[in-house]
Order: C-alpha cells, then sequence, then structure tokens
C-alpha cells in the first residue's frame, strides 16, 4: 500500500506565552514543530504499512528550513520524503496550497491512501485536506477517529461528528483527515534517526511539479489577508480578595445574569 | 514579494513588533524579511516612514461578478433536528442580504424534514431550496457537495455561507474548490465593504491571538464558514412570507464513493460544547476522574455543559469530544469556568472568546488569571460546593 502523509512545519505554541499587556504572542525562542494533528496522521500511516506491507512518503509544502521536519518524520518510520519549496508559493492561501499539493503528488506519482491531519494549529482551517481530494478526484473523510479495517481495497473508518460518530467506509485511494484520538504518536528510535541522517529529501520546485504561477502563492490565492489586528481587549480583570465567603457572594452576584 | 526600501528603512523595528508571524528581523539597521513571511501585510501598515510595499499581482479576475446576485445559506440537518448554528447564519444572512439589496435563500439537505422549510422562512429566508431525500439522510461529503455545488451553479448566489461544525467545515470545503472560490474558514464576524460590495470575513488566527480581516476580491461566490454561538438570530416571526422550491438530487448527485455503515449518538456527543452558552471547564487541578463530579454538580446547578483541558482528556478522566483548545474544539460561550485549568496558551487559544471567563485556581501566578475577568485563588474543593450552595440559596430567594 501506497501511502502519502501531508505534513506541515508550524510554531511551537508549547512555550509561548501570551503577553498580558499586548495580548500577543511572545514568540521569540519559538522553535518550529510538526503540526500537531499531522504527527498523528504520519503516526498511523506507518502503523498501516507495518501491518499491511507498503510505504510511506512524507509531503510538505514549505520554507528550505521545513526539512529538519521531514527528516523528524523520517526517524519516525516515514520511507521517505519531499520538500516542495520555491518562495513563489508564499502566501499561499488554502486554494493555492491544495492546487501546489496536486501537483506535487502527480509528480511524485501512484497512491491509495492521503493521511493528513485535521487541520494546521496555526491557520486552523482544515481546508486543504478536502480541497486536495477534491482537485485529486477522490473521496475523503475529515475528523477520522479510528481505523476498525484496513484491506486490499478499502478502510473502515469511525468519523468524528458533533453529536457522535459516524462508521464509514471507503475504497482506495482516499483521503483521510484525522485528529489526535486516532493513536499515540511514537518517539523516533535511534535506528531511525539513524536513517534520518543518512536520508535523502526530494526537493520539488514550481516548475519541477509544472504549477501555474497565476495559482500559486499569493497572486493564485482567492482570499487575501486585508487587515490584521489584534482582539478587542478583554474588558477589567479582577481577581477578587476578601474572606472566601465574600468573595463567592461577589461571585454569585457578578453569576446572576447566566442563572 | 514583500520589498523593503532600503533608503527609506530607518530599522526602527515596528514592524518586527508587529510581524504575526515572527518574519522580520532588524539586522545592521534594516529590516530583512525571513522565510516564514506570509506576506500578511501588517508589517505595512505598520511602518511609519512606508519603507515596506507589498507587490502582488492579483488573481485574474473571473469574468463578470455583478452576475452573482443574494445570500444562501446552508442549514444543517441531521436526526431531525435542525443545528442551531442555521438560525444564526440566517441571522447575518438576512443582514448581509439587507444590506446589498438582494434575496436571503437558504439551501436545506436531509430527509423527512417536516415543515422545518418553514421555520427558516419564519427566521429570515425569503427563498427555501429543499432537497428532502432518502439518500441525503445520512452525511455524505461527495453527495452534499454535488447537490450543493450544482444548486449554486444554478442560481448563482454572491456570498455562501455554511456553520463551522463537523459537516460544514467537512464538505464545504470541496464545494468551494468545485467552484475555485475563496472560502474563509470560522469567521466570527462578516461586514459587507461600502465601496464595492465585497464580503469583509474577520476570523481569528494563531489560536486567536491575532484577527484577520479576509477578503475574496476577484471570485465568486465569496465563501465563509462561521463559528457557532457567534451570531445572532431572528425571532421566529409567523407572519414572514417565502417561497419554498423543491429540488430533486439527480442519480449522479446521489451516487456516493462512501458508505455510512452506522451513526453512532456518543454519550460525549450528545453535548456539543460549542453550542453551550455556559461552560463549566475542567483541569489537572481537579486532580482525578473524581473531580469532575463535582463540576459536573456545578454544571447541573448552573444548567452549563462540562468541558475539559487537554491534559485531563489525555489522562482519560473525560472523552475528546469534551476538550477546549487547539487540539479540542474552540468554543465562545456567554460564561466559562475554568477550575483547576491553569491556562497554556493551547487551552487559550481555544476560550478567549468567551464573553465572561472566571477561573479558580490554586496558583495565583497561574496564567489562566491573565485571560479572566473574574478570578479566586484558592481550593477548588473548598470553593466549588460553597459555591453551589451559594448559587441554590440565591434561587430559593
Amino acid at each position: 500500500m501506497k501511502i502519502i502523509v501531508c505534513v506541515k512545519q508550524v510554531p511551537d505554541a508549547k512555550d509561548v506565552r501570551l503577553d498580558p499587556v499586548t495580548n500577543t504572542l511572545a514568540r521569540e525562542g519559538v522553535e518550529s514543530i510538526m503540526n500537531p494533528f499531522d504527527q498523528h496522521a504520519l503516526e498511523e500511516a506507518v502503523r498501516l504499512k507495518d501491518k499491511h506491507g507498503g510505504e510511506v512518503t512524507v509531503v510538505t509544502m514549505g520554507p528550505p528550513q521545513a526539512e529538519d521536519m521531514l527528516r523528524l518524520a523520517i526517524s519516525c518510520g516515514a520511507d521517505q520524503a519531499v520538500l516542495v519549496s520555491d518562495r513563489s508559493f508564499a502566501g499561499a492561501d488554502t486554494w493555492a496550497t491544495a492546487y501546489t499539493l496536486e501537483h506535487a503528488l502527480k509528480k511524485i506519482g501512484d497512491f491509495d491512501l492521503i493521511l493528513c491531519g485535521k487541520q494546521a494549529i496555526d491557520g486552523d482551517t482544515a481546508q486543504v485536506g478536502p480541497g486536495l481530494a477534491t482537485r485529486l478526484g477522490i473521496p475523503y473523510l475529515t475528523c477520522v477517529q479510528k481505523v476498525r479495517e484496513a484491506s486490499e481495497t478499502g478502510l473502515v473508518v469511525e468519523r468524528m461528528m458533533d453529536d457522535g460518530y459516524d462508521v464509514v467506509a471507503v475504497d482506495y485511494p482516499a483521503l483521510l483527515t484525522v485528529v489526535k484520538d486516532i493513536n499515540e504518536p511514537r518517539v523516533p528510535s535511534l535506528k531511525g534517526k539513524m536513517k534520518a541522517k543518512k536520508a535523502e529529501i526530494i526537493k520539488l520546485s514550481a516548475e519541477d511539479i509544472n504549477a501555474d504561477p497565476t495559482c500559486i502563492g499569493l497572486p493564485g490565492s482567492p482570499t487575501k489577508v486585508v487587515n490584521v489586528f489584534p482582539p478587542e481587549a478583554r474588558g477589567d480583570r479582577s481577581v477578587l480578595s476578601g474572606t472566601l465567603d465574600e468573595q463567592l457572594d461577589q461571585l454569585v452576584e457578578k453569576l446572576i445574569p447566566y442563572l | 514579494m514583500l520589498e523593503i526600501d532600503k533608503e527609506l528603512c530607518i530599522g526602527c523595528g515596528i514592524c518586527e513588533d508587529n510581524c504575526p508571524f515572527g518574519a522580520i528581523s532588524i539586522e545592521e539597521g534594516l529590516a530583512v524579511v525571513g522565510e516564514t513571511c506570509t506576506l500578511c501585510g501588517a508589517c505595512v501598515e505598520s511602518c511609519e516612514v512606508e519603507a515596506l510595499t507589498l507587490d502582488v499581482e492579483s488573481k485574474q479576475v473571473q469574468d463578470d461578478l455583478s452576475s452573482w446576485v443574494g445570500v444562501l445559506v446552508f442549514c444543517e440537518f441531521r436526526r431531525g433536528e435542525l443545528a442551531p448554528v442555521s438560525l444564526e447564519l440566517l441571522g447575518i444572512g438576512r443582514k448581509l442580504a439587507d444590506t446589498r439589496g438582494v434575496q436571503l435563500s437558504a439551501l436545506l439537505l436531509g430527509h423527512e424534514t417536516s415543515d422545518t422549510a418553514q421555520l427558516l422562512i419564519g427566521h429570515g429566508a425569503d427563498v427555501v431550496y429543499l432537497a428532502d431525500h432518502a439518500g441525503l439522510r445520512e452525511f455524505k461529503d461527495d453527495c452534499y457537495s454535488k447537490v450543493t455545488s450544482a444548486l449554486i451553479l444554478d442560481y448563482k448566489p454572491e456570498i455562501v455561507l455554511a456553520g463551522a461544525t463537523a459537516i460544514g467545515r467537512s464538505f464545504i470545503a470541496g464545494v468551494a474548490t468545485t467552484l475555485d472560490a475563496g472560502l474563509t474558514a470560522d469567521c466570527t464576524k462578516l461586514e459587507v465593504r461600502e465601496e464595492d460590495g465585497a464580503l469583509l470575513q474577520t476570523r481569528p488566527a494563531f489560536g486567536g491571538n491575532i484577527m484577520a480581516t479576509i477578503v475574496s476580491e476577484g471570485t465568486r461566490p465569496q465563501m465563509a464558514t462561521v463559528r457557532p454561538n457567534v451570531m445572532k438570530s431572528l425571532d421566529f416571526d409567523g407572519s414572514r412570507k417565502g417561497k419554498i422550491v423543491e429540488i430533486t438530487p439527480t442519480e449522479q448527485q446521489l451516487q456516493s464513493r462512501i458508505q455510512v455503515v452506522e451513526s453512532v449518538v456518543a454519550e460525549a456527543g450528545r453535548v456539543n460544547i460549542q453550542e453551550a452558552d455556559i461552560l463549566i471547564s475542567g483541569g489537572r487541578g481537579l486532580e482525578s476522574e473524581k473531580g469532575f463530579e463535582l463540576i459536573s454538580e456545578l454544571a447541573g446547578v448552573m444548567g452549563a455543559k462540562v468541558s475539559a483541558s487537554r491534559a485531563v482528556v489525555d489522562a482519560g478522566w473525560i472523552p475528546y469530544p469534551h476538550q477546549v483548545g487547539q487540539t479540542g474544539k474552540t468554543v465562545a460561550p456567554k460564561l466559562y469556568m475554568a477550575c483547576g485549568i491553569s491556562g497554556a496558551v493551547q487551552h487559550v487559544a481555544g476560550m478567549q472568546s468567551a464573553e465572561t471567563i472566571v477561573a479558580i485556581n490554586r496558583d495565583e501566578h497561574a496564567s489562566i488569571f491573565n485571560v479572566a475577568d473574574i478570578g479566586i485563588v484558592g481550593d477548588l474543593f473548598e470553593i466549588i460546593p460553597k459555591l453551589i450552595r451559594k448559587i441554590e440559596e440565591r434561587r430559593k430567594s
């Protein structure tokens, strides 16, 4: 089984603190990581490979330094990694990103299954997976929380819904986006790290994937950001004081409109 | 590309501070752009000496944008019930349609929808396109996408809205791709731009730490998903008149490559925390699964739902659908009470748009107090039972 995993490098929010005065992210020293949902997608791909055989290819569209993330993916069990990188991709919205990935995948070759994270934690759109599947003309299922069965021809999975879940069957080729409930990602093994060090990362430019310059990056994006601003500052913040009883009386007073 | 005029740049660093993506640095007295630049333009506006310019060729404008007229909202119907966000979409849709002087239509897909179409009219729709068919009973991305895309191409609305729900976010991205239309996720504010009537779509980005206003200038329809519980619905008015247009999905549209074997309403799923007005949320400070009983009791007294931080979901004290935060759900209730939650940035990202935030935590330095409107420092095992009693007393008096 040939599995493609689409991953994205995002800033790590772990050590980031909100500046209480400006209400913006203090970003100093923030490392880049693989988008958390994508880690689960990669783990699921490697598990499917371990069970049913095949090969796992990770693909990312991103800046040159995303190579580190791809090496990490190899150390976690991916067989090969493709970095789709070009200055002209900068500023791509979800439409242009899906376009770029579609062209990259056509260059990479056949696949049975594409796995993506549910969404990236920096953009939170959840649109690239469905967009990519639609462009490729294959069915997709979002927010998959469990793969129940995998056979030669297809999968039975649980798709998370707002009111529970649906059990859904789909034949290959298909695309799934996954939530974190699906598995617990592994940490890289020593052997994996050695392999990752030596691995050759395949690099594709806009020209390599025959991308139409009017369809990539900011110029190719139907949506444009016209304004960026800090969220409205929250109202007065107060930490209550007095005895606990007094504090609770004040709190109940303030809760009355909600009761 | 982002151009920096070396003659004009004074290396003041304002752009560096304003860049939401940390892509600008000051080197040798000049601003330098790094690889993480997304061309968002925040720096361009911040530059006092106008040294920064964003030079972009616009995507080719579709022919004849003016032939797209009207507002269409997708109304979600499942298991015999209309999703509450549908009425909220009609509320904001009505406002947008009136501003533009156009019709507001609703698309209702499902089976055995009874008088739901009439309900949509009472809540603001001028026209309801109703596809009531057994083949649409279950949610299947490809069928929903085909029916919706075809309807949009038939009626050519300038704006299409759907709820930012599991269903809405999933299939509408397929529709936007099919139509080559711009799509903005999770909007919290929608307005019409005066000059040209374009839809200004505002959404939180980067976990709510910045807000971005987005426009799809050259493509139609302008598509957006809208967060539940943000827009106001209109009161039902039975005297409102509207038209119901029944549409029959074609066989091709009903053909699906996915098969829904079973649809399970999970215990946890019964609580859609995104639609709750009040959330009582528990974190590691609850110490154990039993701690949640206390939270549930308070929720019961307050008519609230229970949610949680990632740490306790990972510990298995409560299922994943209850998780608030970056890798869980984003919520915007009227009241959010964080009990024993430290307030990691990933958690705050999921709840900071709540109207009022109350925090109870024993650590006075916990970062949750930075976002809370009201904070109590203390032991929640002492505070919550007392709070429950006081609320009950208050109720009685």
